[in-house]
């Protein structure tokens, strides 16, 4: 992005000289950041989840939802058999077309005036098009082949459905790049079904948690259930990898399956009560479900989605900002159609360690918040993003590092003009 | 049983112990006595959090999945050694339980002597900051057994109005 910012030419916003080892705080609550994201994010040069294809698979069936802060529509074209995505904004007055989350339908009706569009976008008709009796009505020029619903571009990778208000935006699978695509054929590497959802919402600027996702580092810190209760697994060997642009990255690890003693936590300072310990081990059973033994993969696809397999929890996360300190966290949990009923109920015991209520993991509900409130006003300081240095690359060493971090602030700033 | 007029005596008993149970089983968690909660349960209890939306479709994932008084004792235990929150109380205000038909079970004739109670819940949160909101409504679908000399709960889904649920879940609802 070439062009200057709008933040930036009113002369108030600068990004510190560190780069991407600092990130200054203000960028978590200033509104006209969060408007620019808008526009050069969410509506800009940007593939964004809207569903999955198996909640749009049938002809009609629609799901509504949010790119940033506009509504879409995402819908199964019965005429071409393809998934097309509206704003879902009626262009006579503005009425939101659709208030459901997911239907089925044969045409949109806006409920206001009813003006009525077909199922590829097209205005069929307006209500008293001619008047009454001959009288009033629309004028003879105006002509509806003219106004029909702003479409986008629409792309897939596996069972992911992507869109653009871009023109020129590569293929999602050629913008996300090889590696992330490689993952996502991992993840949906055969039929998938929907066994859990629900919205989470996080009281912080969406940008906290898609850096919480990238955060390796604080995965063993932040969350202590595991050291607590002496359920260490060692970790036999994994990566940070981030994608050449920087805001999409995989974090995997092999674990072993069986319980280890770790040594990391039992000798530090951390957070430790070994003479603790869990009555019911149920939660714990996993199988290796993945044969190239990956027991964790915790990816993101920038700018705000995130897929997971933490053990046999599968995931789907996709975060809508809601103004500068709120987001809603919508979350999609899945397994595969071929699981037997034993894989499903670990699936189940499992599913108790992750997501809002996650006893390993629900401390990511609120440590956005506690950096947003510390922030107001202290617009002068940055946060300190150098743990693995001060690049963006791939890391086999450790994932004590903050590297996709400074990847996400690296895609993010390339299209805010920062 | 119950009629359209009105219910027996025995209804009307068997109700109010049953609403007394919640409400005791409320208070424990509102005083921050979490340690009491797994007693007002069966020692082979089930402890479900889900959503309205997730009842409606058949999910099998929820938000919280006990089974047995040994899971939520380690929910507990969690709550105070593990897990790491911004400190935060509840206040539970529920209705009167209602009978509503025995649901088909998996298990077949285990539950058959259970009863089937449901029970409205407004849950408001207060942290300690003294900020004060609304965090859940819904309802608690309860099956209650004679077990240990007492009424307790066998089986508890806590169907949440709602998909969206606020920051996070660590105290049970």
């Amino acid at each position: 992005m070439n062009t200057p910012s709008p933040v930036e030419t009113d002369g108030m916003f600068r990004w510190p000289d560190e780069g991407l080892a600092r990130v200054p705080f203000r960028v978590y609550n200033d509104p006209q950041i969060a408007e620019a994201e808008q526009k050069l994010l969410f509506q800009g040069e940007t593939w964004n989840l809207v569903c999955l294809d198996l909640e749009v698979s049938e002809p009609g069936q629609y799901r509504t939802n949010w790119i940033g802060e506009t509504p879409v529509i995402v819908v199964r074209d019965p005429v071409a058999d393809r998934i097309r995505v509206f704003v879902n904004r009626c262009v006579h007055r503005g009425s939101m077309l659709c208030l459901e989350q997911h239907g089925k339908a044969e045409n949109f009706t806006c409920m206001y005036h009813n003006w009525v569009y077909s199922l590829d976008g097209k205005l069929q008709s307006i209500a008293f098009k001619r008047g009454v009796r001959g009288q009033g009505g629309m004028p003879a020029d105006f002509d509806i082949t003219k106004h029909g619903l702003r479409e986008l571009r629409v792309d897939t990778i596996r069972n992911l459905v992507f869109a653009t208000f871009s023109d020129q935006l590569p293929p999602a699978a050629d913008w996300f790049g090889p590696r992330m695509v490689w993952s996502l054929e991992r993840f949906f590497h055969k039929p998938i079904r929907l066994i859990g959802g629900y919205t989470q919402v996080l009281p912080n600027n969406w940008k906290l948690y898609a850096e919480n996702v990238r955060d390796s580092y604080h995965a063993s810190l932040l969350h202590t259930f595991f050291a607590t209760f002496g359920v260490n697994r060692l970790s036999m060997d994994g990566a940070v990898e981030v994608n050449e642009a920087g805001g999409s990255h995989l974090s995997w690890s092999k674990m072993a399956t069986d319980d280890a003693e770790g040594t990391d936590y039992a000798s530090g300072g951390l957070r430790s009560m070994r003479d603790l310990a869990i009555e019911d081990r149920r939660l714990l059973k996993t199988w290796p479900e993945f044969p190239d033994g990956i027991t964790h993969m915790i990816q993101t696809l920038f700018p705000n989605v995130f897929l997971q397999q933490i053990q046999n929890t599968l995931a789907v996360r996709l975060l809508v900002p809601r103004g500068l300190d709120r987001c809603d966290l919508q979350w999609w949990v899945f397994a595969y159609e071929d699981d037997t009923p034993e894989q499903l109920r670990m699936r189940l015991m499992q599913s108790n360690l992750v997501g809002p209520a996650g006893l390993v993991s629900l401390e990511d509900g609120f440590i956005g918040n506690a950096v947003q409130r510390t922030t107001r006003g202290d617009q002068g300081h940055g946060a300190i993003v150098e743990m693995g240095g001060h690049g963006v690359g791939t890391e086999r060493q450790s994932r004590v590092s903050e590297a996709a971090v400074r990847g996400f602030w690296q895609q993010w700033r390339g299209l805010m003009g920062f | 049983m119950a009629t359209t007029m009105g219910y027996t005596a025995a209804d009307r008993e068997f109700l109010l112990a049953a609403g007394q149970a919640c409400t005791d089983c409320a208070g424990a968690i509102d005083d921050d006595n979490l340690e009491a909660w797994p007693d007002y349960f069966s020692e082979d209890c089930l402890y479900r959090v889900e959503t309205r939306e997730g009842r409606a479709n058949g999910w099998q994932i929820g938000l919280m999945h006990c089974e047995g008084r040994g899971m939520l004792r380690d929910r507990v235990l969690a709550i105070r050694h593990g897990n790491v929150f911004d400190p935060h109380t509840y206040r539970h205000v529920l209705s009167m339980p209602r009978f509503a038909p025995a649901a088909p079970d998996s298990d077949g004739t285990e539950f058959a002597s259970a009863r089937r109670v449901l029970t409205s819940f407004n849950v408001t949160r207060v942290m300690k900051t003294g900020e004060t909101t609304l965090f859940a409504v819904g309802t608690y679908d309860d099956l209650f057994v004679e077990a240990e000399g007492r009424l307790l709960i066998r089986s508890r889904t806590v169907v949440l109005d709602s998909r969206n649920l606020d920051t996070l879940l660590v105290i049970p609802l």
